[in-house]
C-alpha cells in the first residue's frame, strides 16, 4: 500500500503547465507550455489518523528532535558517509541556463525509427506566445514529413532527452530514456536464440490467429484494482460503515480543480489566461497550496468522470465547471451530514459543528501537506521558489 | 553480467502456455539524488506523518487509509478491506487478444521488460517466432508483486518483451483535442520549414546523448566540497524575436547549408 501511495504522488495529474520555454528550430523560436498528456486514473487513498483526521507530512531534525520549517531545509548531495555538500536552486539553475529555457531542435529523424523501449512519458506542447503561426508551421511540417525533432533540455533540475512529434496539428514532447539507462537482451544475459521446431511454431501461430482482433477496446485496459476499490467504497458509503466527515478544507475539491482536458483545450486555443496555465499564472499556481491540494482529490474524482470521457471525443470537462461541482458537492455534504447522523455510523466522531467551523476557516494545515508532496516534484525550480512558496517546490522528491 | 530475473510467470491463452522469466529492461534512472537536510546541522531530515489537530506524530503502524469521496467525506478502510482489495496472486500472464503492432501506440507504454525462457527454450523461441510470423502483439494482463498490470507482448529482436501499459483513460489522445487555429499558413513559409527540417534530418543516434546536466551538477558538488568556486557558464543572449518568420526561416536554411558544406 505504501508503495502505491508513493507512485500516486509521483503520477499526479497536473492540470497546469509543467514548464514553459521555447522550442528553437533554426533561428525560429516558438514559445511553448508543457502539459502532461497522461492523467492518473489511479484512485489515491489518504493517510489518516484512527479517527479519520487527514494527516500531514512533516519534516523533523533527528538531532534536535523537533519539527522543521521549510525555510530551515536545504538540499544536499552525499559525498561520503553522512557528509553532505549543500546545493541551492539558484546554483542548479545557473548550471545550464540555455537548457532550462530552450528545447533546441538540431536534429530531425524518422519518427518511426525510435525504439519503443526508449519512450518514457508524454507531454503536450501548447503555443505560449501571442502568435500560433510558428507553432502551426513546425507541427504541420513534422506531421507531413513524419519527422521527430530530437533534443535535450532541463526541467526541474533534471535533464531530459526528448522527441518532439506532431499529431493532429498538436505538438507533443515524448521524453526518452538515455541510451545508458536501458538494457539490451545481451545485457540481461538472455540465451542465444535457438531455431524452434516448425510444428511448435505452427501450433502457436494457430492459437494466435484464433485470438486476433482488429481493434483494441480501451475497456481491455481497465484498472480493475481501482474499480474494485470504488465498488468497496460505494458499498461502505451506502451502509455508512466507516464513513467519517472530513474537515472540509482537506478533502473537498477546491476552485483550483481544473480538468486536464479543459486546460489543454484552452491552452491550445490560446486563452489559457483564466485557467492559470499561462506561464505567469502557472508559476504562481505551481507552488500554491490550494492547487496541490486539489490534485489529491481530482484523481479520485476523475476516476469516474474520466472513464466516461475516455472514448468519447468531445465530452470534455468544460461542461462540468468546477463551480458546478463545488456547489453540488456542498449540497451533498450537508445532506450526507444528516444521513450519517441517523445511520449511526460508528466512526463519525466529528460533530458537524466542528467541521463547519473548519470549512469557514478555509484550508487546514493538513491540506497544505498534500500540496507539499504532490507538487514536490518541482525541485530546483526557481520559478516556484520566487513565487514565495518554496516549501512546496522543494519537497517530495529529493533528487534533481 | 547477467541480470537476475525479477519475476517468473507463464504466458497463457488457448493452446499457449509458455513459462518465462521477467527482467527489467531499464538499468537505472538518470539524475542526481539529493537529500533534504536541516540547514544548521546538515542532518538528513526525517519525514513523519503528523495529526494537524493534535500536532502529534502518528507512527506508521497507526496510520489508517481512507478514500475521499466526492461529497467531501472519508471512507475509512480497515485491514480487512485492504486485504479484500489486494489482487489475487497468480503466475499467469493472460493474453486476451492479439492485435496489429500499430494498434497500441507508444503513448500507452509505461515500462519495458524483457522476457526470457524458463524451463524450456523450445517453447519460448517457438512463441517468439510465431508472433513474429503473424506480425502481432498480444494484449496481456497479470498480477506481479501484488499489483495488477496491463501490457503488450511484443517481439523485440529475437526475444519477447512485455511492455506495461497505462490503464484505460490515462492517456489523453491528440484526437480529443483541437489544434491551435489561426490564419492559413503562408505557402512559402511552409516550403521553407520543410526545407529546414530536411536540412536538419539525420540518423537517430541516441547513444550520442548523455545526461550532461548530471555531470555538471556533480562537478559543482565536487568543486564545493573542495571549497572552490565554480564558474557558471554565461547564458547566451536571447534571440531576437521581432524578425519576421520568413526571414528567420531563410536565414536558418542558409546557416545550415553553410554548416553542411563546411
Amino acid at each position: 500500500m505504501a508503495e502505491n501511495e508513493q507512485e500516486n504522488e509521483q503520477e499526479e495529474v497536473r492540470a497546469r503547465s509543467f514548464w514553459s520555454g521555447t522550442i528553437t528550430f533554426g533561428l525560429v523560436s516558438i514559445p511553448v507550455e508543457l502539459f502532461s498528456a497522461n492523467r492518473s486514473q489511479r484512485v489515491s487513498l489518504r493517510m489518516v489518523s484512527e479517527d479519520g483526521t487527514p494527516l500531514a507530512r512533516r519534516y523533523f531534525c533527528p538531532k534536535e528532535e523537533r519539527e522543521l520549517d521549510w525555510d530551515e531545509i536545504v538540499r544536499g548531495y552525499e559525498i561520503e558517509d553522512n557528509k553532505y555538500v549543500v546545493v541551492t536552486d539558484d546554483e542548479l539553475e545557473k548550471l545550464a541556463p540555455e537548457k532550462t529555457r530552450d528545447i533546441d531542435l538540431r536534429r530531425f529523424v524518422d519518427a518511426a525509427e525510435i525504439d519503443p523501449i526508449y519512450f518514457e512519458r508524454a507531454y503536450y506542447l501548447t503555443p505560449g506566445g501571442n502568435s500560433t503561426k510558428a507553432y502551426r508551421l513546425l507541427a504541420e511540417t513534422m506531421e507531413k514529413t513524419h519527422q521527430a525533432g530530437i533534443a535535450t533540455f532541463v526541467m526541474r533540475g533534471k535533464e531530459y532527452l526528448v522527441a518532439i512529434l506532431a499529431d493532429n496539428g498538436i505538438m507533443r514532447a515524448e521524453t526518452l530514456r538515455f541510451a545508458d539507462e536501458v538494457r539490451s537482451a545481451d545485457d540481461v544475459g538472455l540465451p542465444e536464440p535457438e531455431k524452434p521446431k516448425a510444428a511448435a511454431v505452427r501450433k502457436f501461430e494457430k492459437a494466435i490467429a484464433k485470438l486476433v482482433e482488429k481493434k483494441l477496446d480501451e475497456d481491455e485496459l481497465t484498472d480493475r484494482s481501482a474499480e474494485k476499490l470504488l465498488k468497496l467504497v460505494a458499498r461502505k458509503e451506502k451502509s455508512g460503515e466507516g464513513v467519517v466527515e472530513a474537515p472540509q478544507g482537506a478533502v473537498e475539491p477546491s476552485e483550483g480543480v481544473i480538468d486536464l482536458m479543459e486546460v489543454l483545450k484552452r491552452s491550445l486555443q490560446g486563452n489559457a489566461g483564466s485557467s492559470g496555465s499561462r506561464s505567469s499564472g502557472a508559476k504562481k499556481s505551481s507552488g500554491s497550496k490550494s492547487s496541490g491540494k486539489s490534485q489529491a482529490n481530482s484523481s479520485s474524482k476523475s476516476s469516474s468522470s474520466a472513464k466516461k470521457s475516455s472514448g468519447a471525443k468531445k465530452s470534455s470537462g468544460a461542461k462540468k465547471s468546477s463551480g458546478a461541482k463545488k456547489s453540488s458537492a456542498a449540497k451533498k455534504s450537508s445532506a450526507a451530514k444528516k444521513a450519517k447522523k441517523s445511520s449511526g455510523a460508528k466512526k463519525a466522531k466529528k460533530s458537524s459543528g466542528k467541521s463547519t467551523k473548519k470549512a469557514a476557516s478555509g484550508k487546514s494545515k493538513s491540506s497544505a501537506s498534500s500540496a507539499k508532496t504532490s507538487s514536490g516534484k518541482a525541485s530546483g525550480r526557481k520559478a516556484a521558489k520566487s513565487s514565495g512558496s518554496s516549501r512546496s517546490a522543494k519537497s517530495g522528491r529529493k533528487s534533481a | 553480467m547477467a541480470a537476475r530475473a525479477m519475476w517468473k510467470g507463464r504466458i497463457r491463452c488457448g493452446d499457449i502456455d509458455v513459462p518465462v522469466k521477467l527482467y527489467s529492461a531499464i538499468k537505472s534512472t538518470s539524475g542526481v539524488h539529493f537529500r533534504l537536510l536541516h540547514d544548521r546541522d546538515l542532518q538528513p531530515v526525517k519525514q513523519q506523518m503528523v495529526n494537524p489537530e493534535t500536532g502529534k506524530v502518528v507512527e506508521y503502524e497507526d496510520v489508517r487509509r481512507a478514500f475521499p469521496t466526492e461529497g467531501g467525506d472519508l471512507v475509512m478502510l480497515d485491514e480487512e478491506d485492504l486485504a479484500e482489495l489486494e489482487p489475487e496472486g497468480s503466475r499467469d500472464i493472460e493474453i486476451t487478444r492479439f492485435v496489429d503492432p500499430e494498434t497500441i501506440t507508444h503513448q500507452w507504454y509505461d515500462r519495458p521488460y524483457f522476457l526470457g525462457p524458463d524451463e524450456s527454450n523450445d517453447e519460448y523461441f517457438a512463441l517468439t517466432e510465431a508472433l513474429r510470423k503473424q506480425k502481432k502483439e498480444g494484449v496481456a494482463r497479470w498480477v506481479m508483486r501484488k499489483k495488477e498490470y496491463v501490457g503488450a507482448l511484443r517481439v523485440e529482436g529475437d526475444y519477447l518483451m512485455l511492455m506495461t501499459l497505462r490503464h484505460a483513460g490515462e492517456v489523453v489522445p491528440a484526437s480529443a483535442l483541437e489544434a491551435p487555429g489561426g490564419r492559413a499558413l503562408d505557402k512559402r513559409e511552409v516550403q521553407m520549414a520543410k526545407q529546414l527540417v530536411e536540412a536538419l534530418e539525420g540518423d537517430l543516434e541516441l547513444e550520442a546523448y548523455h545526461d550532461e546536466y548530471r555531470e555538471r551538477v556533480l562537478e559543482l558538488v565536487e568543486a564545493k566540497a573542495e571549497g572552490k568556486v565554480l564558474k557558471f557558464p554565461t547564458a547566451p543572449g536571447k534571440k531576437a524575436e521581432d524578425e519576421s518568420l520568413s526571414k528567420m526561416l531563410e536565414q536558418s536554411i542558409k546557416a545550415t547549408k553553410k554548416k553542411a558544406s563546411a
